[in-house]
């Protein structure tokens, strides 16, 4: 996953969009006619009803991003959009992973999750499901540690984004 | 004032200054066509919808006004795709109104329904599904506003039946005489970036082996006399590619014609050994460029474009401009004026590109007695026999090229043809929509024998509709380019291409279609044949000329290899070190 070169990173793209029937199928047609790949994507309304905002992390090696966004841009119902720079913004995803475990592992489960800072949603008999919201390496990192005890079903969503603010907590 | 969305729609297109359509009615657009009796609007009616698509872009590139087609459902706008594809590819202002079953039936498979907004989402600059009939004239203003402004374009609307059907309570609306474009994601900026245009009049200055290189964007930003005056200012040679046949004159002593695949050798060989390319309104086409690689690989780049989309999409760019041509020429000229040429001496390069033109020049063999025609001295002929403004719109392969190389262009917006989507069966119908938007002037088609098959049932169009285009048809009976690529690349091996000697009797299919017609085998006759076509204005005129079948285009750059290595005619191999 962080394999990215400086010159081919992937790009977080957030694309502002009006919020009519059919803009999210021409944004991924567009991307399926250029040629460009989307490694990740989130659509969902905004602050303001008449918008929405698409989060599209792009795969900065299959098209040059100045070129993915130009063409981005052409889209009549385009309205904005931000190329975040790594570091300068913050990026969610939020994973829901059902693992396998006996009842007497639940503690260990239970400890790394806190460390993760994630939370139990729901328990069976040999069986508990997490949900997890971070970064996408935070969520990488705490999926591979949960390999071990046997992933059932996963689901993650799509990245989405916003640029830094003057002064960054986290 | 209340009125029902047929209404509306008419008097939105007559509110943009509409006022000439080509379509074709049919059960979900039945409803618009019934205010048309009434209106202003002249409705020609096709034969075939791509054909109406295809007027509207000939009637658009003639007049530099857009073209408006308007088709039904389904079958309809499925046949009006390749019109909107060509014109996307050809930036061609144009819109295109399709009906659409009615919205409650939108999804339900329902008769002639069709995703067409979904099928052409990608070959328009936009598209609109109307879903009420209040927002029809917001929507028609908006369509023209995005189909005219920046680089132009098609637009296609869709209108489902209930809200233009007055007997449908949702048709009802409020109409208002000032209505409001809502674009916030659509903004045209054609100013360009001072800074930008003096580092390319550095670049201009200071290069030695300069060429400007033009496309169909000058003739979109009606640039042509700004070009004239840039060119004379500092000499510089040019080309106009395919799309930009006429932007430049072709008797000025800096014309060197058409680059590309097909273009003259001086044209391709002065790009390929060129140091700057100053390229307005052109995108590198892979005609234009050959093998990416080996394409002028020591010329630096000025490219102007407004659309910021191709600056870098092929070729990086030393200097972008993104902007409008036209403004950007003036600048560059005005600043040139103010700072001069520069003084760089160019004499060697010119005398290279003169010693090309004299020892390069478009040839062909003069047919022997006996033997069938050559196209390219019918093309000669036309050219020598038509006014100088005469627009000549082409189909798509051997005689296209022939048109484009042998053809005098003087006058801007006089060659019409299809050069991104190489749409054969264009010719006719383009002519048609050229020849309604400037009936003063002589329009002829030139076309193929295989094209022709494709689109002439719209010569019924032309005579019923009093539309009098001629057509000189180069008929070789073969798919000529085709079997050019078969013989040079497959060992002769022909595979489909050849289509009959006798069948149709176009002579009598033209004449059965309302046309007078006539077929020339003979050189003696065609100067004559010609002549008698030019005195018929009352009709469309078809000549079948039976042209050699073996006549190959040159010179040419083969598929995949760089403009160095450029195919000439047999006759000048000994002029290639």
């Amino acid at each position: 996953m962080n394999t990215e070169s400086p010159g081919h990173r992937n790009h977080t793209l957030v694309v502002t969009v009006e919020n009519k029937s059919g803009v999210l199928a021409r944004v991924a047609s567009l991307f399926a006619r250029r040629a460009f790949n989307i490694r990740s994507l989130a659509v969902a309304p905004t602050e303001d009803e008449h918008l929405s905002r698409i989060t599209i992390v792009v795969d900065g090696e299959s098209a040059p991003i100045e070129q993915v966004v130009n063409q981005l841009d052409k889209l009549i119902n385009v309205v904005d959009i931000q190329d975040l720079q790594p570091g300068h913004a913050i990026e969610r995803e939020l994973m829901l992973v059902t693992v396998a475990v006996e009842p007497e592992h639940r503690d260990d489960i239970v400890e790394q999750l806190d460390r993760a800072g994630g939370k139990v949603m729901s328990v069976g008999a040999d069986s508990m499901m997490l949900s997890l919201v971070g970064d996408p390496e935070h969520i990488d990192t705490f999926e591979n540690l949960l390999r071990p005890f046997g992933i059932l079903e996963i689901q993650r969503t799509g990245r989405v984004a916003l640029a830094n603010l003057d002064e960054t907590i986290e | 004032m209340k009125t029902d969305g047929g209404q509306a729609l008419i008097r939105s297109l007559e509110r943009e200054g509409v006022e000439v359509m080509f379509g074709l009615p049919g059960g979900a657009i039945l409803p618009v066509y019934d205010p048309i009796i009434d209106s202003k609007i002249r409705h020609i009616l096709v034969r075939h919808e791509q054909g109406a698509g295809h007027m509207a872009e000939g009637y658009a590139q003639a007049t530099g006004k857009p073209g408006v087609a308007m088709v039904t459902s389904g079958p309809a706008a499925t046949n009006i795709v390749t019109p909107l594809c060509d014109a996307y590819l050809d930036s061609i202002p144009m819109v295109v109104i399709t009906g659409q079953v009615p919205t409650a039936a939108i999804g339900t498979d329902a008769f002639q329904e069709c995703d067409t907004t979904g099928i052409t989402a990608s070959i328009t600059k936009h598209n609109f599904l109307v879903t009420e009939a209040q927002d029809i004239p917001q929507v028609i203003k908006e369509a023209f506003h995005i189909a005219t402004t920046g680089r132009p374009g098609p637009v296609l609307v869709d209108i489902p039946k209930d809200i233009v059907d007055p007997t449908n309570p949702r048709s009802s609306l409020e109409w208002e005489d000032n209505v409001e474009i809502d674009l916030p994601g659509y903004k045209v900026d054609t100013s360009v970036d001072p800074e930008a245009i003096q580092k390319a009049v550095e670049l201009i200055q200071n290069a030695e082996r300069p060429i400007l290189y033009i496309g169909g964007g000058i003739l979109k930003s009606r640039a042509a006399e700004s070009l004239l005056e840039l060119a004379e200012l500092t000499g510089i040679h040019v080309v106009t590619t395919l799309m930009a046949r006429g932007a430049f004159p072709d008797s000025h002593e800096l014309c060197l014609g058409m680059p590309g695949m097909h273009g003259n050798f001086t044209a391709v060989t002065a790009m390929q050994e060129s140091d700057l390319l100053i390229t307005l309104g052109a995108r590198f086409d892979d005609r234009v460029t050959g093998k990416l690689d080996e394409f002028a690989v020591s010329a630096k780049i000025i490219h102007v474009d407004i659309d910021p989309a191709e600056l870098g999409k092929v070729r990086r760019p030393d200097v972008p401009v993104q902007g409008d041509c036209r403004t950007a020429i003036e600048a560059m000229v005005s600043v040139l004026r103010d700072f001069g040429s520069g003084n760089t001496d160019r004499t060697a390069w010119k005398s290279r590109i003169s010693g090309w033109q004299e020892r390069f020049p478009l040839v062909y063999e003069p047919s022997t007695p006996g033997q069938a025609l050559k196209p390219q001295f019918v093309i000669e002929k036309l050219r020598d026999a038509t006014p100088a403004d005469t627009i000549v719109a082409s189909g798509v392969g051997q005689h296209q090229m022939w048109a484009s190389q042998y053809w005098t262009f003087n006058h801007p917006y006089t060659w019409i043809n299809s050069g991104g989507l190489g749409t054969m069966g264009f010719s006719i119908p383009a002519a048609i929509g050229a020849k309604v938007g400037c009936p003063e002037k002589m329009v002829w088609a030139v076309d193929g024998d295989g094209c022709f098959q494709m689109t002439a049932q719209e010569l019924v169009t032309a005579r019923v509709e009093n539309i009098p285009i001629k057509v000189a048809l180069l008929n070789n009976s073969y798919l000529g380019m085709v079997r050019q690529w078969q013989d040079m690349f497959y060992e002769e091996r022909h595979s489909e291409v050849f289509l009959s000697k006798e069948i149709p009797d176009y002579k009598g299919w033209a004449e059965s279609m309302g046309c007078f017609a006539m077929r020339v085998d003979d050189p003696d006759e065609v100067e004559e044949a010609i002549a008698q076509a030019n005195e018929i204005e009352d009709r469309p005129v078809v000549i079948d000329f039976r042209t050699a079948a073996e006549e190959k285009v040159y010179p040419m750059v083969a598929s995949g290899t760089g403009n160095s290595d450029v195919i000439v005619p047999p006759s000048q191999e000994k002029e290639i070190r």
